[in-house]
């Protein structure tokens, strides 16, 4: 810099170009900042969602009031600071009791300098059920066909797991009776009325045929009743901190945990066993609990379906506007049409697809299809297919944009090599255009694929629900069905933050299914992103 | 095909008949009352300065010009006879007749295989034997079996660019046409590649009928039969090569191949 030049500087010195100017550094605190908004969410996102999974351990709270005294067994969730009436502040804890069944509110905050003593008991359990939630316990005994072990005993957690494995397998038997069983009975049922109605079967055959299956029926009944009664002959006795009894009958008890003498590792595989629960259960307790399978597979299918319908679709479109049609005043008006559906807020496709799809589209089908089962609605009532239509529709857009600009990024000269060659137009674009545009294509794919997964809005008219009761694909014939209603990870956000009985307990789940429905688009557009390079891998653009 | 070998081989000097051509891209005449008659199994190249008009002519012969919106043309050309312009002649079955190889290779984002292929598969023809000779023929004739045979199933891509622009010969004489058009061959491409082409040429001359486009007044030398110059869409002087280059009759062809414009 201090060099001097023999010469006289004929050029300005002030080093503004060294430097760069004030709007370069605009730019890049722009740049940095959306960059660290972004990355702030998601790390955000992700501690919170794991954190979410981590067996803490458990405290043993001594509070005392003016006149009171109290114990409390629970984890510490978050703090605050509070000021009352005089205007002096109190430092408070936000405390998960758990033990839904011995108190009304989940959680409650303490006044910090109440606490007198906080200990971690080794021996106190985290115990999870199917009803009331969370349960922190001191275990005193279980009781297994007519014998009852002693805590402390060494028998006693070997008689536990024993009794727990004993009740997951009885638990998913009964699943299976009332599911498909039952089921199956039900819906049998169902047609025979209707048959009867229709006048295609004689009225003494349907008797026999009914009473047949009421027989069936009553004895899946009694079989259910005796495994219940089976079930009930195991349970768990504990009691709370403040020294209440409690009993956890195996048939709603799901697991434990010691977490207060857990080790390192025995709390990363507890962690795991919860993250792996949460990706392949149903949920519990009004969504809060559980785990979130139904609304994977929903989105995940949603988001295949959507795919599969707008591809095809879009290309088509894009092929005629940019190959077939005559570039004039027309195609350029409908070319913006198209790109101002992008813009359309999405709730407005929700509107359409309801009307459309739904009501004209599948009131329809029922009328024509279906008219024995009328007035309950098959296909004329909101679903997946309907759905992933909406979705396809309001992703149109995008393939279109990205597959006409990867058609007309293929050079002349490959265009006109393959009519030289005899190809007729159609020849070309299939033979030559559409397979050199196809990383482009997929980009588009791609794009609209992140677009379809993340939209919440017009689902909730077309065919999403806070709890189905079955899954849109499954093993009860025809094994696919479009017409179900279906659960999404996007909705479940939304009905667990903001429709939840308690909006406490859910906070975690609300993190934990934000996290995994980033995971699942990321790995959506992960998966494209491979085929694309793979594909621009086998074709590289020749270098001159 | 067969029987063409037991014909005495009675070649035609009018093969390819221009005749008083005219052509206009909208308002613009790009080609001037052209007459040239080309003869069959022999190199014919069109030589003149930039935008002279050499590739609109070229690319009239196989009707490639139609695809350009707008243009509009007078006379007439005719191959062994037939006009292009016919009503009855469908312009796929003009194109399996002519082949053409342009000025920037342009292999498809295909194998090397398929590329070669390409024209018997839009034909409709997928005997695997009949592609495997294909490709192999194809790629002999090209010289450029001996470098790819081990590697016809890769992509295109992965080949240098002498070894694409011959991949585009053997793509375009793959359908056996008759006639072969080539657009300034080797523009895109170093000298070592040039010669290798130049070379190629020369030894499909004994198949086809070649009407090359080049810039090169060397390369016209080294492989035409026949010259013709081409000046402002007019055709100025049309002759033996050698007589063009040694003895040209009109004064801008001189000053053509002397250098003193270009
Ligand atoms: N697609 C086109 N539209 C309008 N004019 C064109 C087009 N192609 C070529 N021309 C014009 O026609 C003339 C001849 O062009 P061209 O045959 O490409 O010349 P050359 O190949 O001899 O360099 C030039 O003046 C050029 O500007
Ligand atoms: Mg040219």
């Amino acid at each position: 810099m201090s060099e001097k030049s023999t010469i006289s500087q004929p050029f300005a010195t002030t080093g503004r170009s060294r430097k760069g100017e004030p709007w370069v550094w605009l730019t890049a605190a722009g740049l940095t900042f959306g960059v660290l908004m972004a990355l702030g969410l998601f790390i955000l996102i992700c501690v919170k969602g794991v954190a979410s999974f981590w067996p803490q351990r458990i405290e043993l709270l001594e509070i005392k009031g003016d006149t009171t005294r109290q114990i409390a067994a629970g984890i510490p969730s978050q703090e605050r600071l509070r000021k009352d009436a005089q205007g002096v502040e109190h430092e408070e804890l936000q405390f998960f009791h758990g033990n839904r069944d011995l108190q009304a509110e989940a959680f409650r905050y303490y006044d910090r300098s109440q606490i007198v003593r906080s200990t971690q008991p080794q021996e106190m359990w985290w115990v999870e059920r199917s009803e009331n939630g969370t349960a922190f316990i001191f275990p005193k005994q279980v009781e297994s066909d007519g014998k009852t072990i002693q805590a402390g005993d060494p028998a006693f957690e070997p008689t536990l797991d024993r009794v727990l494995k004993k009740g997951r397998e009885v638990r998913s038997r009964l699943r299976q009776i009332e599911r498909k069983e039952i089921g199956a009975i039900s819906r049998e049922m169902e047609a025979l009325n209707r048959a009867e109605r229709s006048r295609e079967v004689a009225p003494g055959l349907a008797a026999e045929r009914r009473a047949t299956l009421q027989q069936e029926f009553e004895r899946l009944q009694k079989e259910t009743a005796e495994m219940r009664a089976e079930l009930a002959k195991s349970r768990l006795l504990g009691s709370s901190a403040d020294g209440r009894e409690m009993v956890f009958p195996v048939e709603t008890l799901l697991n434990y945990f010691p977490s207060n003498r857990a080790g390192f590792f025995e709390r990363v595989a507890e962690m795991v066993r919860r993250m792996s629960n949460f990706l392949t259960e149903d949920p519990r307790q009004a969504n809060t609990e559980g785990g979130v399978f139904p609304a994977i597979f929903g989105t995940v299918i949603m988001t295949l379906v959507m795919s599969l319908m707008v591809t095809p679709f879009g290309v088509i479109a894009a092929i005629y506007l940019r190959e077939y049609a005559t570039q004039g005043m027309l195609v350029q008006l409908v070319r913006i049409c198209v790109n101002n559906l992008a813009g359309v807020p999405s709730i407005v496709f929700g509107v359409f697809g309801l009307a459309f799809f739904v009501y004209f589209v599948g009131g329809g089908l029922d009328q024509w299809l279906f008219a024995d089962k009328l007035p309950t609605p098959t296909y004329g009532t909101p679903g997946i297919l309907w759905a992933s239509l909406t979705l396809a529709l309001l992703t149109l857009p995008v393939i279109i944009v990205a597959t006409e600009e990867a058609l007309s990024a293929v050079p002349r000269g490959v265009r006109e090599a393959a009519l030289a060659c005899g190809a007729s137009k159609w020849q070309m674009i299939q033979r030559v255009v559409l397979p050199a545009s196809m990383p482009g294509i997929l980009t588009g794919v791609i794009l609209a694929m992140a677009r379809g997964a993340g939209e919440v809005a017009p689902l909730m008219l077309v065919g999403v629900v806070k709890l189905a009761p079955s899954l849109p694909v499954d093993g009860i014939a025809p094994f696919i069905h479009p017409e179900r209603k279906f659960m999404h990870l996007g909705f479940h956000i939304y009905d667990l933050g903001f429709q939840s009985p308690d909006a406490e307990a859910a906070k975690p789940a609300v993190f934990a299914t934000a996290m995994l429905l980033i995971i699942i688009v990321v790995a959506l557009n992960l998966t494209a992103i491979l085929i694309r390079n793979r594909l621009k891998k086998r074709f590289a653009v020749s270098s001159f | 095909m067969e029987d063409d070998l037991t014909k005495p081989i009675a070649l035609m000097n009018d093969f390819i008949k221009v005749d008083h051509f005219n052509f206009f891209y909208g308002e613009k005449q790009a080609i001037h009352e052209i007459s040239m008659d080309i003869p069959e199994r022999q190199i014919t190249a069109l030589i003149g300065p930039s935008g002279c008009g050499k590739s609109t002519l070229l690319r009239n012969l196989n009707r490639m010009n139609d695809l350009i919106n707008g243009v509009h043309h007078s006379g007439d050309i005719r191959i062994a006879g037939t006009s292009l312009y016919d009503p009855k002649v469908e312009v796929i079955s003009l194109r399996k007749r002519v082949g053409m190889v342009f000025q920037k290779y342009n292999p498809f984002a295909k194998s090397i295989y398929e590329n070669v292929i390409f024209s018997l598969r839009v034909a409709g023809r997928s005997r695997r034997k009949e592609l495997d000779e294909t490709v192999e023929r194809a790629l002999q004739s090209a010289a450029l079996w001996d470098e790819v045979k081990d590697r016809l199933h890769e992509s295109a891509f992965g080949l240098s660019g002498g070894q694409q622009q011959r991949l585009c010969i053997a793509r375009a004489i793959a359908n056996q046409p008759e006639i072969l058009l080539m657009d300034e061959p080797c523009a895109a491409l170093d000298p070592l590649a040039t010669l290798k082409i130049e070379e190629l040429i020369l030894t499909l001359k004994k198949q086809f009928t070649i009407v090359i486009v080049t810039h090169n007044m060397m390369q016209a030398t080294r492989c035409s039969d026949r010259t013709a110059f081409l000046y402002m869409g007019r055709l100025i002087e049309y002759g033996e090569t050698m007589q063009i280059f040694e003895r040209p009759k009109e004064t801008q062809t001189e000053a053509y191949i002397s250098g003193r414009f270009s």
